[in-house]
């Protein structure tokens, strides 16, 4: 598998570290309660397909990226620098 | 049709034409006492004890594809109990209790052979931990027995004892522990399950959970609507999609395991070898073939077949461990979905839905669960009481924090197992 470095381009699976589901992205309010924080620590849609998650280029530029991929054929779909997802979120 | 000696040597003589099927092909019925959702390891043994211990025989097992295709079929075959903390100890203690005893109650040969499991360690730190690891074991009414290097020797001669990096400094035996035939287990529990009146349905994907008033009332399926007020489900690896049609989000993410065989060698690994600090681990199999695995591609997969990655460190901490393992050629590898955890424990729990039970999340630890998973699951849906040594794994420990079970210590999140 390999994925693209918006910043380095194409490089193998081997220079980033996984972090998880791209749900820190959308993170709770302080205030949010329990039932929102759960759900954000621990709950999972866990998609069969396409799914958005969240990458560092560890041994690149350690760029945060958000990946878009799909867990059963393991296509890369996009990427983009997770700063830049965030800012077109607010 | 019971198996015994005397009917393989009558077979023998007599063309082998009196072996029947070894369950029936039932269509399913309008509606089941009980619907068990998923006809791999837990679920088939689910059936198997609801009908024996709870007396439940108008109950179902609904299998999207055929049983035992699914991670009952894609393992490595370990069965072990030399687990550290309260709530996996007495249940692990439950489950190989069950496997020493299973042949004779299914009537069924699962070539389970307690060869023997040893953890091997590196460095004195490792020493204390294995230390007390297995006086935990001891403590729980297992057995453990701490080996010193001459000891590792005696049992293991052709390790690399002296490698720069990983010294072999001793190991923690578990002499209970060893391995099993997984589909044989998968079709000794369908084939018990089914003598006692379970309806196996197979090429049966369910589609829809029903649900009125905040209570189970059925499912749709490929083949047709059920209606049931109780459902169990035992699809790990596929949990979250299965959840979703009861409108839940569980704590899990699938990743995906690999493991690797080789082409089928002489007798020379008596033994199960657990390398944690190489993530490997090794076993041979009655065919001969060496079964291998190591860590999770540590992202999350539905694929069934892993990366190029793993299968690279894999093989190097082979070689790390003994050097002998490059002479055999690998013959395929392949990869099992795992439900995994924040904490690395399974989920064995009621949900917030009347009559909907929850069997999930047994990350890369499911096979030697399989009896002891079936007994407390069945336990739990015939009286709605946890069974006593399965109270730890409930759903609503990640949510408070009170119960976790991270047995590799790393923390409760989802990437760290």
């Amino acid at each position: 598998m390999r994925l693209k470095c918006p910043v380095c381009g194409e490089r193998d699976r081997r220079e980033f570290y996984y972090v998880g589901d791209a749900v820190a992205l959308a993170r709770p309010d302080p205030d949010a309660g329990e039932a929102a924080w759960d759900d954000y620590v621990h709950n999972r849609d866990n998609p069969a397909g396409v799914t958005r998650d969240l990458w560092q280029h560890e041994a690149g530029c350690a760029a945060w990226i958000v990946v878009t991929r799909n867990t059963v054929s393991h296509e890369i779909l996009e990427t983009a620098l997770a700063a830049d997802v965030k800012r077109a979120m607010s | 049709m019971r198996f015994s000696a005397l009917r393989i040597l009558k077979e023998g003589l007599t063309g082998n034409k009196g072996w029947g099927a070894h369950w029936r092909d039932p269509e399913p019925k309008a509606e089941y006492d009980a619907i068990i959702i998923g006809g791999g390891g837990h679920g088939l043994s689910t059936a198997y004890y609801l009908a024996k211990n709870h007396g439940l025989t108008n109950i179902a097992v609904l299998e999207k594809g055929y049983i035992g295709g699914g991670n009952v079929g894609r393992n490595t075959t370990i069965v072990r109990a030399n687990y550290f903390l309260n709530g996996n100890s007495e249940f692990y203690s439950h489950s190989l209790k069950l496997w020493e005893g299973l042949e004779e109650d299914l009537n069924y040969n699962v070539m389970h052979s307690q060869r023997g499991l040893i953890n091997l360690f590196h460095s004195d730190g490792q020493r204390d931990a294995f230390v007390r690891r297995g006086n935990a074991m001891v403590n729980q009414g297992d057995d453990a027995v701490l080996l010193d290097r001459e000891g590792v020797r005696k049992h293991l001669p052709y390790l690399d004892f002296d490698n720069v990096r990983f010294p072999i400094y001793g190991g923690l035996l578990h002499p209970r522990g060893g391995t099993a035939r997984h589909d044989a287990v998968a079709w000794g529990f369908a084939r018990g399950a089914d003598m006692r009146g379970v309806d196996i349905i197979q090429n049966c994907e369910v589609t829809g959970i029903d649900i009125e008033n905040g209570a189970v009332t059925g499912v749709q399926t490929t083949r047709g609507a059920i209606k049931t007020k109780k459902i169990g489900m035992t699809v790990a690896g596929r949990s979250g999609q299965v959840a979703a049609m009861a409108g839940m989000r569980l704590p899990i993410e699938s990743h995906v395991l690999q493991a690797f065989v080789t082409e089928g060698l002489k007798p020379v690994i008596d033994h199960v070898i657990s390398f944690g600090m190489g993530h490997f681990y090794i076993s041979q199999s009655d065919k001969g073939g060496l079964v291998f695995g190591g860590d999770l591609d540590f992202y999350a997969s539905y694929a069934s077949r892993g990366n190029l990655p793993m299968k690279e460190h894999v093989m190097e901490a082979g070689m790390t461990l003994m050097p002998m393992i490059g002479e055999a050629k690998v013959l395929r590898s392949w990869g099992g979905i795992m439900d995994m955890t924040p904490d690395g424990s399974p989920i064995i729990d009621k949900s917030h839905i009347d009559g909907l039970y929850v069997n999930a999340g047994w990350c890369y630890g499911g096979f030697k669960a399989v009896p002891g998973s079936g007994s407390v699951f069945s336990h739990l849906i015939a009286t709605d009481q946890h069974h006593s040594e399965a109270t730890g794994f409930r759903l609503d420990r990640f949510r408070t924090g009170v119960g976790l079970m991270d047995e590799e210590g790393t923390g409760s999140q989802h990437n760290l197992h």
